[in-house]
């Protein structure tokens, strides 16, 4: 096995190593924390943020890619496979490996399309084919296939709504045992005399029900307990389901769409994120350079802005694009493997629409740096002679950050949608990145057909939509959160 | 404000030809004229004496951007960037790679671009503020929730989505528009009517939200309470003090829109067969056909600059207390 290190891959965890030395950072603040105990108080935002970090997790496990060694050596030296999998696709395995030769439905155990069928006796009929792989272990399907179908999804999200309720009573009972300060001096209201003294009976261990109870009794908390108990059925279901059957149905070339969802995630992650990541800095430096210094600063900074964002989107976008793809093609040479090669498409697809993108942002910061430079502690700090470089990184960025995590967590959404028109355009990812936008580009004929075959669009716009969803509901709570002044939108 | 008016239009000069350079870059970086005339001739088997011929047909046979043979200003004047560019400043845009009159493209393609887009804009605005005004007159209730999270379900629905359902359930389902395609004159209806509808439905949640908002910072105000105080009822509130006073914000994300409606819809120009604008730029774009890229790029720019004036413009109308200077 050899390792594979994609630039894409390579971003993500970069991106994920700031995540948490930030919340690191965070964490040992309590005033940079208040806000973020806001959003925790948000039930909509906490149940978001659940369905992101599973989105998120299937993602990063997309994102460990690796080449398996092949079994056969040449002179010695051990030859990799081409192909570049990851450990997701390593967890999946069957769903990745189990294709079918065609379109069949979900849950089907035989395929869409009628073909010549030879049967025992020697002669041809034609129509539906069994599955290889879904439903096989059905003697008759006709008949046992609701029933199979009824006892595993049982099964399956018993299992996980039991794993969910195990791991709560454990957090429970640790809970329970958790001993209270012993006579601490604590303030017991409308007591009399202000500060009291906690009777030692009362300092043992908690006890079970009042530990659930108070657990239970924050509101966010019974909705994300809810939401966790409803998830984990799902994919327990799921699951169990996927085992025996293509829960989705399959693509055009037998391909599990299950699969495919899954591994579009990792894709509309990279888009939303890393996007982010490469404008983030240009739009920071120049909008508070060009709000700071004011002058011709602010003139040249302008017209750089002003003339990009003068140019029509997507017609820049879609420009960009062509000619990257033109550069790709010219130099095959530079990538070892077609993944790396997709990558890098996907990488630049990230860079240009960050090009694109920053200066909105840019003129905000610009525009709230302009306001705070007027302000009194600003003032203060020029005249005590502190340089411009130190005011504007102890001063001004912490002041606008606020802006910038508003705006970044709000743009998420808005790049996973941007990704998928793109790529059914055909000015996005590279036709073999697997993405929510190569996926609908694939299906959008199928409509037509007779039988419709509506679960490959069904399934990347669900996910899709999932996503987006939870990520707008998410930006809601943050922007809520950390800027009070537009909570009442 | 005649002298406001010059001062703008002349800035714009430098940020025209900012975008010229861009595109220019774009473009030309990455692609040697040498590439493009191997593309337009056909990859394989192509003679250094065609590659020769067709620069010089098109114009593309100097120096890029700098010519150090000639003598004075011809060092920048003599040169592909200034030969294509310059003649744009007047409007006149040459011809495309297949050899025809792009001026004249444009003007025939405009009719179908519009017929999509000034429907799509003004009834959308329509339904977008009188959603928000709804939601407004009863904001805090049960009815303003619902209409928040129908937005933010509708926000987060891809637009691919309102446009392959659009099809299907109106085209394929019922039989009731064709999917795609255009005709000239009334015929041209049916062929409108779909691309608008999704049009609309497409941004209808994030727009009615942003909306919203904006209603809502009015509506705490104090000439709000006073017009209230007044005995005002809480619909004229809306219509006759809040609404007015929230066309500022309204404005500046309207206006600028509004000259670049011209230039059409790339996305759903392509999606439906309509011969504009839009499916121009992108067919040129697939086919690399600098011009009438280089073209539309200029021409989008010129509108969104005349929108940012006109804006400037329609805040003095709308608010007497702005003074343009």
């Amino acid at each position: 096995m050899k390792i594979v290190i994609l630039w894409t891959d390579a971003m993500i965890f970069l991106l994920l190593a700031v995540a948490i030395a930030s919340a690191w950072y965070i964490r040992k603040r309590p005033h940079l924390m208040l806000p973020w105990q806001r959003v925790a108080k948000s039930a909509a935002g906490m149940v978001s943020l659940l369905l992101l970090s599973l989105f998120l997790l299937v993602g990063l496990l997309d994102s460990l890619h690796y080449r398996a060694a092949l079994p056969e050596k040449s002179n010695g030296q051990t030859v990799y496979s081409p192909e570049v999998l990851s450990a997701f696709d390593a967890l999946a395995g069957g769903l990745r490996s189990r294709t079918e030769k065609t379109y069949s439905a979900p849950l089907a155990a035989y395929l869409y399309a009628k073909e010549s069928i030879e049967t025992p006796d020697g002669k041809t009929s034609r129509g539906y084919p069994r599955l290889k792989y879904g439903g096989a272990h059905l003697a008759d399907p006709e008949r046992e296939l609701a029933g199979d179908v009824v006892k595993r999804t049982g099964l399956g999200a018993l299992v996980g709504v039991v794993v969910v309720v195990g791991i709560l009573l454990l957090a429970v009972t640790i809970r329970s045992f958790r001993r209270r300060p012993e006579s601490s001096e604590i303030y017991i209201p409308h007591s009399g005399q202000g500060r009291g003294v906690v009777p030692l009976r009362e300092a043992g261990s908690m006890g079970w029900i009042p530990a659930f109870t108070k657990m239970t009794a924050n509101k966010p908390f019974r909705a994300l307990l809810i939401a966790t108990l409803i998830i984990a059925a799902l994919i327990g279901a799921t699951a169990n389901l996927a085992s025996a059957y293509h829960v989705l149905g399959t693509d055009k070339v037998g391909q599990d769409v299950l699969y495919l969802s899954l591994k579009s995630i990792r894709t509309g992650l990279v888009i939303g994120t890393v996007t982010t990541l490469v404008m983030l800095p240009f739009a920071l430096l120049l909008g508070v350079a060009a709000g700071y210094f004011r002058g011709w600063v602010d003139d040249v900074i302008q017209y750089i802005y002003t003339v990009l964002s003068s140019i029509p989107s997507v017609l820049l976008i879609a420009a960009a694009v062509l000619m990257m793809q033109v550069v790709i093609e010219m130099h095959a040479d530079w990538f070892e493997t077609a993944a790396a090669r997709a990558d890098v498409r996907l990488l630049c697809l990230c860079l240009i629409l960050g090009v694109t993108s920053w200066t909105g942002l840019c003129r905000l910061l610009r525009g709230e740096t302009l306001k705070l430079r007027e302000m009194e502690y600003i003032q203060a700090a020029q005249a005590f002679g502190v340089s411009s470089f130190r005011i504007l990184t102890r001063h001004i960025a912490p002041n606008v950050m606020h802006i910038v995590l508003i705006s970044v967590v709000m743009d998420f959404s808005a790049l996973v949608l941007a990704e998928a028109v793109l790529s059914y355009v055909g000015v996005g990812v590279d036709p073999t990145t697997i993405s929510f936008g190569t996926m609908i580009n694939a299906a959008r004929l199928l409509m037509g057909r007779d039988p419709m075959v509506w679960w490959a669009l069904a399934s990347a716009f669900g996910f899709m939509l999932v996503l987006v969803l939870a990520a707008n509901l998410f930006a809601d709570a943050v922007r809520d959160a950390f800027d009070p002044r537009l909570s009442r939108a | 404000m005649i002298a406001y008016l010059i001062r703008r239009i002349l800035y714009a000069i430098p940020i025209l030809i900012g975008v010229n350079l861009l595109t220019f870059a774009l473009f030309f970086v990455v692609n040697t004229p040498d590439d493009m005339a191997r593309m337009q001739l056909g990859i394989k088997r192509v003679t250094p004496e065609a590659i020769e011929k067709w620069k010089q047909q098109h114009g593309y046979d100097k120096p890029l951007l700098f010519n150090a043979k000639a003598e004075g200003a011809g060092k920048l004047a003599d040169t592909i960037f200034f030969e294509k560019s310059a003649s744009m400043f007047a409007f006149d845009f040459g011809y495309s790679d297949d050899g025809r009159n792009i001026s004249r493209e444009i003007a025939t393609r405009m009719m179908p671009s519009l017929a999509i887009a000034l429907p799509t804009f003004f009834v959308g605005l329509l339904i977008y503020i009188t959603f928000a005004l709804l939601m407004t007159l009863f904001r805090a209730t049960a009815l303003d929730m619902a209409g928040v999270a129908l937005c933010v379900f509708l926000m987060s629905v891809s637009g691919l989505f309102y446009i392959i359902g659009g099809q299907f359930v109106a085209s394929k389902l019922w039989h009731w528009v064709p999917i795609s395609g255009y005709a000239e004159g009334a015929d041209s209806i049916k062929f409108v009517l779909l691309p608008v509808l999704i049009g609309v439905a497409g941004s209808v949640g994030a727009s009615s939200r942003w909306y919203r908002t904006i209603f809502l910072e009015e509506i705490g105000k104090d000439y709000v309470r006073t017009a209230r105080a007044k005995g005002l009822s809480e619909l004229r509130v809306l219509f006759r003090h809040v609404l007015k006073n929230a066309m500022i914000p309204i404005l500046t994300g309207v206006v600028v829109v509004i000259p670049l409606l011209f230039m059409g819809s790339l996305l759903t120009e392509s999606f439906f067969g309509i011969p504009g604008l839009g499916s121009y730029t992108i067919d040129a774009i697939n086919a690399q056909d600098f011009g009438v890229v280089r073209a539309m790029v200029f021409l989008g720019s010129v509108l969104y600059i005349a929108g940012l004036i006109l804006t400037d413009i329609s805040y003095t109308i709308v608010d007497p207390r702005v003074r343009l200077s």
